[in-house]
């Protein structure tokens, strides 16, 4: 008897409490179900999102339905550190923008401050600029293209190509005694000529990786596979992708043919052939495409430019700008002097504000430098072209998978190091 | 080599005289001044090749708008736009800088306007560029400009709970309490 009613008192408990439950909504029905959103975090610390960003999307099941990237997590403030150092040493700042394609940031910087100074480099340190550059602009694209790889999935041609890189940076290693963070080059030129052993070392590369990168195209290029995972993935059109200030390979993948190595040429881009390869649809694919085509494109030109390359000295005769050889510096007054002032960041820098852009290996790297005639820069502002187009990042993928939204991600080339600045 | 590095000298020399830049720069004023008006524009510049012009955030949407449609010019590339503090322009303090850029006509222009830091108000972008939400938010992030009509004007590089704006001129790189940093002669 007390049994049979302590059973009842306990299902009655259990019932009521069922039914305030569901009255409350903590008990979701299978209607509940269907409209429920799922919160994902991607990222901050991703592995497929190579660097540190952050985007919480809203799935509805596997599709997303809104996305919100948040970065930051690696702003270093590199504009505020700017005013307050001397010109040559806002380079290794700009090492640390791009940091996949270093030399370019630095050429770029160096020649927006030549231009400030109306310094003119001589022909062989241009040239010998443009090899640094194109050689950054494939290690650049070869990352990114083999990292599409990784995240569909393939990763053998990765290793591959990362081979090849290792290769560069040896010969960057020759050039100018850095492998990552190159701080190649000064204002006014290069700081050394490029030595026996760096012109054999690209040589000897120039001969060996067009094979590897046919292997690397004939792995991709035409994969059943890979081709399912990437084409009509993450598309923009060329209308929306310059409202949204794409340039660089996004941008080409679209379909409009801007590069600002042949728009506005620098360091002797106008002596060099080459063609600027464009896709249709600026989807993943034309993306990867587009890449790859470049990587043959900078090929050309770093064999134009080893070939031509001229004689003559590798930095401009300015010794209020350009550090005198050290060897001088013991014995001779002058050197003395000028290399005490240009240390000190005391050399005499004209009034006036300067806009100067590259190619960078994701796009327009501009710098725009304004001058109050001080050791430092009054104002310094980066034009990231990361962070510009990385804002479209949450239209592209609407709509498309998690796994698609992984992909594009990659295709963009976002560099956490620039985007943050 | 040396022949083709004096010919290349020779021909940027023959370029300098005739200075298309120059005369480019005249035309794109001349039409500037012909759509909205020869005293819109003050201050013209030419520093390095870059015709700069300031105007006033009054006019500065209408402005940026009418030379993203006009067929002629086609400056319909924002290339970036970035604040800018000169605390001792007395009612001037804060200003925006914008690079426009034509893709078809190669020009670009860079336009400036000025206002007080006591109302840094400047209409936004974002409804002619959609590129322009990120550049706004990081000019309100380092400058503290608002930009009226934004459509989600937060902090973006910055944490969210910082109290001020650290790209003006203020606020110092180094700690100025610190004294083991004093130099004489270099001023830090």
């Amino acid at each position: 008897m007390a049994v049979n009613d302590t059973l009842e008192g306990t299902s009655k408990i259990i019932q009521e409490a069922r039914e305030q439950q569901q009255n409350s909504g903590m008990v979701p029905t299978l209607n509940d179900f269907s409209q429920e959103l799922t919160t994902l975090n991607l990222g901050p610390t991703h592995p497929a999102t190579h660097g540190i960003f952050q985007n919480i999307l809203q799935m509805d099941g596997e599709r997303i339905i809104s996305g919100v990237p948040t970065i930051g997590y690696i702003h270093r403030a590199f504009e505020k550190i700017a005013e307050r150092r001397p010109f040559y040493q806002i380079t290794p700042l700009t090492d640390r923008m791009n940091y996949c394609s270093s030399p370019i940031n630095n050429m770029g910087w160096h020649m927006t401050v030549e231009k400030l100074l109306g310094v003119t480099v001589p022909k062989r340190a241009q040239y010998m600029r443009v090899i640094a550059m194109e050689l950054a602009r494939i290690t650049d694209h070869l990352i990114c293209n083999s990292i599409l790889g990784v995240d569909t999935g393939a990763f053998t041609g990765f290793l591959y190509v990362f081979q090849e890189r290792e290769k560069v940076y040896e010969i960057y290693e020759e050039i100018c005694g850095a492998r990552l963070t190159t701080n190649m080059g000064r204002v006014g030129g290069m700081e050394r000529d490029f030595s026996d052993v760096a012109i054999q070392k690209l040589r000897d590369w120039l001969k060996t990786f067009p094979a590897v990168m046919k292997e690397f195209e004939s792995m991709f290029n035409r994969n059943r596979i890979f081709m399912d995972r990437v084409v009509n993935v993450g598309p923009i059109t060329a209308e929306k992708a310059l409202n949204y200030g794409f340039t660089g390979p996004n941008l080409r993948a679209a379909g409009v043919d801007y590069d600002v190595r042949a728009m506005n040429p620098y360091s002797s881009y106008e002596d060099f052939e080459f063609e600027i390869p464009v896709g249709t649809k600026g989807d993943t694919y034309d993306r990867f495409m587009v890449r790859n085509e470049e990587i043959w494109q900078s090929l050309r030109i770093i064999n134009q430019a080893l070939e031509n390359l001229p004689e003559g000295p590798y930095h401009a005769d300015a010794p209020h700008y350009y550090l005198p050889p050290k060897q001088a510096v013991y014995k001779n007054m002058e050197a003395l002097i000028y290399h005490f002032k240009i240390i000190m960041g005391e050399i005499e820098a004209p009034v006036g504000e300067v806009y100067h852009s590259v190619e960078g290996g994701n796009g327009e790297l501009g710098f725009y430098l304004i001058s109050d005639g001080g050791r430092t820069p009054y104002r310094l502002h980066f034009r990231r072209p990361c962070f510009i187009y990385y804002q479209a990042y949450p239209e592209m993928v609407v709509g498309s998978s998690l796994s698609d939204a992984i992909v594009t991600l990659s295709s963009m080339n976002v560099i956490a190091g620039e985007l943050d600045a | 080599m040396a022949e083709h590095t004096e010919e290349s000298a020779a021909a940027q020399e023959g370029a300098a005289i005739q200075d298309p830049a120059t005369a480019k720069n005249a035309q794109l004023l001349a039409l500037l001044q012909r759509l909205f008006g020869a005293d819109t524009f003050t201050d013209v510049e030419e520093p390095y090749g870059l015709l700069t012009v300031t105007t006033t955030r009054e006019r500065i949407h209408e402005i940026i708008a009418g030379l993203q449609q006009d067929q002629e010019l086609q400056l319909h590339f924002l290339t970036t736009m970035c604040g800018i503090h000169y605390p001792e322009q007395e009612g001037k303090e804060l200003g925006m800088i914008y690079h426009l850029h034509s893709l078809v006509n190669n020009i670009r222009l860079r336009i400036k306007i000025f206002f007080p830091i006591a109302d840094p108000v400047v209409p936004t972008l974002t409804d002619l560029y959609a590129t322009a939400n990120w550049m706004e938010r990081e000019a309100y992030d380092f400058f503290g400009i608002i930009f009226t009509g934004h459509p989600n004007l937060i902090r973006i590089l910055n944490v969210e709970d910082m109290d001020y704006h650290p790209m003006r001129r203020e606020y110092a790189l180094e700690d100025g309490t610190r004294e083991d940093k004093t130099d004489l002669f270099f001023g830090r």
